[in-house]
This record gives structure tokens, C-alpha cells and sequence, in this order.
């Protein structure tokens, strides 16, 4: 007999959908009115700011890396140093492509940034995600570091340490001019490229697999005990971050119409996981705060005070391990519910 | 014959600086080892040493010797203000927290000493007594290089026979092979880490102000060698003595030989060996529990 033809099933089925818990997690994938603001904000910003256009995009660049690395380090749990390793082959397919006229079309050439890129965590993901700890740290270190002395070593194709400047990069559509004086087609650009990316990445996170990678953050061995594939989730899960990681790159190089060794160093690997950690990982939208936080410090600290910016930014990190583990949105919610509780208090 | 030399006198130099990067590493793996503490700060310690001895040289007139013991205990001491104070709140978290909160410790010592001394590098001037050339028999050699060599044998044996026989060695190979039961046979795990880090950190101060000599000191000096500090504890296996004492001295022959024979791409090497190495052995050549 069906159990929701019966009577005791049919209030079953009723009191589940009236309890505020259920109804909250069968819908907790819905848009709230909220998740619009980031894009408005972004879109006003165009208008607003018409002179800091080349900032944004960077900005946006830093949202999608931040994004990618989310993926991998806040939901599935892979500590990883190495990041960079993957916005590195992305900035550099679609550099030497463009270098040595073979293809420049923006869009496209973004497509094979992110496929070299997945092809790179893919490969190594296969090998590195059997380990865990201070060894997959290390793992993944030494393979951006090995990365980087590749593309150091291959002087005559990737221009070594100086790198390969003014790339020329085809209109968008064929329509618009694509080069850094037309700072406002690579904002609408990068921004056209970050949001079918977030609405991937979201639509990933709330689906069977994302829910299997926070199971396996939080517990690996129950979730090898229940029978999940954990080492391939990883692996697939590694990969699609490294495409993410890849088009940020690609885009990275486009927006700057160059690319050099920085795009693989050590130094983007920690900014990105500083970037992400800073806004509050396995949330989402911690990419986004993060990027507009620290890339505005860094912006307008930077320049003036490069000492006390790093001081600060030291500080700012020790205090983040130590006092606010969650970032800048997990200290949001702790507010946030702290209100709410005194507010339903008589 | 002119081979032979050359390739002698480049395995001498290799070994000096592994002696050094043993020096500096030897206190993280332990201190890994026993709290599985990711701890990417511990070059920043050999750095504030290497600058408390080579100023106590420069400035305040110290000899070489008084002046390396100036700088472990003066580090040392530090060291355990900071671990009392910031690094046991963090002994339960994850090392993604750790990690956040060490690199944020390296920038605030990269900018800490930018500001309190300058940017530019503080030289070492040796003794002269150390500054010459010795013969060895069949060559002549610098005799900095190979007093670091017999000086990091020495500690070697000396820190070997500590784990081995003293009661506190055995103490802590106990916790580094299991620290539940080391704690539940009343070992007081958090005594000996505050001594092990203080210890290592001194140790690092020594090996700072050894290496000034051909490794430099300057701000930077915490990222720049982050990664052979690391390469070196982690092949070498945490909590092994003899361990991270083989990967440093492999570690420093394979880059001294690679940069002479191979200029290009001699790093790319050790990269790659590292990550078979690690792929093959994750607990390291002579580590012994799973990392």
C-alpha cells in the first residue's frame, strides 16, 4: 500500500510541510531578495564610478578566483596552498594563444583556459586528493611551485620571468573593442562572465553532489560509511574548481593584456585563500565580501603605507584565526542572531 | 681530476647549507609532529635570531659564539611568550585556521622588522678564525662550510641522543606516536610542547645566524625559505630528528649540484622529487604515523 494514500500518511505529509524547519530546508535553494543586491551593486557601480572601471573588473576577477577556490576549500574541505596553480595554466593558455595570433576571441578562448586549467586539476587532483593534512599541502604547493618553474624554464614560449606583454585580444561579439582603454566593456565583460559562473557554482552547492561534498567536509568516514564515491566527488569536485580558478585567470589576462609568473606564485595562492577566509568560507557569498573588503584596503593602503598595509593585513589575519573564525559574514550571522534572539526575548 | 674537485667542493657546499636548513627545521618538525600544528611562522623565527645575532655582532660587539647564544635564548624566550599567549588557543582548530594565523604572523614580522630596522640586509661578518681555508688533504676548502658541516653532525648527535635516552625524549616520541595515550599515561603534553617549541625556536635562531653568512637577512627572509623549510620537514617525516637531517642535507646537495650542472630548471627537479617522494610516502622518508 502507498503510504501517502493512508490517512496517517497524509498528515504526515501535512505536518512536514507546516514545520518552519522542513519548509526551511526544502526551500533553502530559493533566491532571497537579498541575493539580488550583489548584482545590483555591481551594475550601479558602472554607473557610479565610471573612472575606477579597470579596479572593478579586477574586483570581479577576484570574486570568481575567490569563488572557485570556495568550491574546493568551504564546501568539499581540501586545504590547499596551490590555488593559483589553476588560474596560472587558464592566464597562460589564454595569453599564449593570444601572444602567438592562434586565437583571441574572448569568449571562447576563456572556454579553453578553463579546460586547460581542468585539465590540470584533473590530473593532478587524481593523484594529490589521496592524501590529506600537511601532505596535501605540500602536495599542492610543490605543484604550483613546479608550475611556475616550468613556465619560468620555458623562456621562449612564455617569455620566463618577464612574461608576454600587450596581447591583443578580439572584440566581444566582434562588436566591442576589448583592450584595457576600454575599461568599460571588460567591466560588463568580466561581470558577464561572473554570473552565470556564481549561478553554476550556486546551483552546484544545493544539488545532490554539493550536499555530498559538506558531508564529506564534515565527516569523511560516514560518508564512505553510507557509500559515497568520496575520492571521485573530490576529484570531480577539485576539478570543476580548477576551471572556475582557470577562467578567472583567462580573464585576468585579457582584462590586463598581459601575463606573467605573478598570475602562479605563492603570493596569489595565499591572497586568493586570504580573500576567501576574510569573507567567510563555504558561504558563498564570503567570495564577495572578502575581494571588495580586501581589495579596497589593499587598493587605498597599499599604495600609500605598503609597510603598515602589511602589518595591518597581518594583524587583521591573526585576529580572524584567533577571534572570528568564520570571516567577515560568519561574525554578520553571530550579530544577526544575537539580535534576533533579544528581539523574540520579552 | 679538476671534475673531481669541482664536484667534491659543490657536495661540500650543498651539505653546509643542508646543515644550516637542519639547523632551522629540526625544531618545526617536532613541534608538528607532536600537535600537528601547521606552524608556516617557524622561518619568521629563525629570522628575528639571525637579526638579534648578527646585531649583537655588529652593533653591541658580541663574539660568534656568545652572540649565537644571545639569539637562542633571547629567541627562545620569545617564542614561548607567543606560544602562552597566541598559539595554544589554536592547538584544537583546523590548519586552515592555523595556517590564516601564521602567515598572518610572518607579514607582521616581514613588516615589524622593515620598520623597526630597515629593509636592506644585515651582513655577517665571521670571525676570522672561520673565515679562512682549510686543507682538507685533497683540497682546499672553506672552512666556514666545513665547521657547519661537523657543527650540524654534532647537533644531530646531540638531539638524537636526547629523543633516545633521555626521559624526555621518551616522552616525546611517545606523543609523537600517539598523543591520546601519551596524555592518559599523565605525560603533560602541554609542558613539553611549550619546551619543544622553545627549544626549536632557539634552534632556528642558531641555524638564522649560521646561514646569514650565504642565505642573507632581510625582511623577506620568512617567505623566501618557507618552502624548503617545509620541503625538508615534510619529506624528512614529522617528529623524526634523522629524518628531516637526511631530506636537509639531500635537500642541499640536489639544489647546490642542480644549480651548477643544470642552471635551468634544477629547482623544477627538486619540486618534482618532492611531490613522488610525498605521493609515495605521505608520512615522509622516516616519519611513522600518518600525517
Amino acid at each position: 500500500m502507498n503510504a501517502a494514500l493512508s490517512p496517517a500518511g497524509e498528515t504526515a505529509v501535512a505536518a512536514r510541510s507546516e514545520n518552519p524547519a522542513v519548509r526551511s530546508l526544502t526551500r533553502r535553494h530559493y533566491f532571497r531578495w537579498w541575493e539580488a543586491l550583489p548584482w545590483i551593486v555591481a551594475v550601479g557601480y558602472y554607473f557610479a564610478f565610471p573612472d575606477y572601471l579597470s579596479f572593478g573588473s579586477e574586483l570581479l576577477i577576484a570574486i570568481l578566483f575567490a569563488l572557485s577556490l570556495d568550491l574546493a576549500l568551504g564546501y568539499a574541505g581540501i586545504v590547499t596552498l596551490g590555488h593559483a596553480a589553476f588560474f596560472g595554466a587558464g592566464a597562460y593558455t589564454v595569453g599564449m594563444l593570444a601572444y602567438y595570433g592562434v586565437w583571441n576571441e574572448p569568449i571562447t578562448s576563456l572556454m579553453l583556459g578553463a579546460l586547460a586549467a581542468a585539465a590540470v586539476g584533473l590530473l593532478s587532483g587524481l593523484v594529490l586528493l589521496r592524501t590529506t593534512g600537511l601532505t596535501l599541502l605540500m602536495l599542492t604547493l610543490c605543484t604550483m611551485a613546479l608550475l611556475e618553474e616550468a613556465a619560468n624554464m620555458g623562456h621562449a614560449y612564455t617569455g620566463g620571468f618577464d612574461g608576454l606583454p600587450s596581447l591583443t585580444i578580439a572584440p566581444v561579439f566582434g562588436l566591442f573593442e576589448f583592450n584595457p582603454l576600454y575599461a568599460n566593456t571588460q567591466y560588463l565583460f568580466s561581470l558577464g562572465v561572473l554570473l552565470p559562473c556564481f549561478l553554476f557554482v550556486r546551483t552546484l552547492i544545493y544539488s545532490p553532489f554539493g550536499q555530498s561534498l559538506t558531508g564529506i567536509r564534515e565527516n569523511v568516514l560516514r560518508m564512505h560509511a553510507i557509500g559515497s564515491p568520496v575520492r571521485r566527488r573530490l576529484i570531480v569536485c577539485y576539478t570543476i574548481s580548477a576551471a572556475l580558478a582557470g577562467i578567472a585567470g583567462g580573464l585576468w589576462a585579457q582584462t590586463n593584456a598581459y601575463v606573467n609568473l605573478s598570475a602562479l606564485d605563492l603570493d596569489r595562492a595565499a591572497t586568493v585563500l586570504i580573500v576567501l577566509i576574510l569573507g567567510g568560507y563555504g558561504r558563498l557569498y564570503g567570495a564577495f565580501i572578502g575581494a571588495v573588503v580586501y581589495l579596497a584596503l589593499e587598493h587605498f593602503l597599499a599604495e600609500l603605507y605598503p609597510t603598515a598595509w602589511q602589518l595591518g593585513l597581518g594583524l587583521l589575519l591573526v585576529l580572524i584565526a584567533l577571534f572570528a573564525r568564520n570571516g567577515i559574514l560568519g561574525l554578520g550571522e553571530a550579530i544577526w542572531r544575537r539580535v534576533r534572539a533579544r528581539r523574540n526575548a520579552p | 681530476m679538476n671534475f673531481a674537485t669541482d664536484f667534491a667542493s659543490i657536495v661540500l657546499g650543498g651539505l653546509s647549507a643542508g646543515t644550516v636548513l637542519f639547523i632551522v627545521s629540526v625544531g618545526l618538525s617536532v613541534t608538528m609532529g607532536l600537535m600537528g600544528f601547521v606552524n608556516l611562522a617557524h622561518g619568521a623565527f629563525a629570522m628575528f635570531g639571525g637579526y638579534v645575532i648578527v646585531l649583537a655582532m655588529n652593533r653591541a660587539q658580541f663574539g660568534f659564539a656568545s652572540a649565537l647564544a644571545l639569539g637562542f635564548v633571547v629567541t627562545a624566550a620569545f617564542s614561548v611568550a607567543l606560544e602562552r599567549l597566541l598559539y595554544r588557543r589554536l592547538y584544537r582548530s583546523g590548519e586552515l585556521d592555523q595556517v590564516l594565523f601564521t602567515i598572518g604572523l610572518i607579514f607582521i614580522f616581514i613588516a615589524a622588522t622593515t620598520i623597526l630596522i630597515g629593509p636592506s640586509g644585515q651582513t655577517l661578518q665571521l670571525p676570522p678564525a672561520l673565515d679562512g681555508q682549510l686543507d682538507l688533504g685533497f683540497m682546499q676548502y672553506r672552512t666556514y662550510s666545513v665547521f657547519l658541516i661537523v657543527v650540524g653532525a654534532v647537533i644531530v648527535l646531540g638531539i638524537w641522543l636526547a629523543f633516545e635516552r633521555t626521559r624526555i625524549g621518551a616522552q616525546i616520541r611517545a606523543t609523537v606516536d600517539n598523543r591520546r595515550m601519551a596524555e592518559s599515561l599523565g605525560i603533560n603534553v602541554d609542558r613539553l610542547f611549550t619546551i619543544t617549541f622553545a627549544f626549536g625556536s632557539g634552534m632556528a635562531a642558531i641555524g638564522g645566524g649560521l646561514g646569514a653568512e650565504f642565505l642573507g637577512l632581510d625582511p623577506q627572509y620568512p617567505l623566501k625559505y618557507l618552502v624548503y623549510f617545509l620541503i625538508a620537514v615534510s619529506v624528512g617525516g614529522l617528529g623524526s630528528v634523522l629524518g628531516v637531517y637526511f631530506a636537509s642535507l639531500i635537500l642541499g646537495v640536489l639544489n647546490f649540484v642542480l644549480t651548477f650542472y643544470l642552471p635551468k630548471g634544477g629547482t623544477l627537479f627538486i619540486y618534482a622529487l618532492t611531490i613522488l617522494i610525498l605521493l609515495a610516502r605521505p608520512q615522509g622518508l622516516l616519519g611513522r604515523k600518518e600525517p
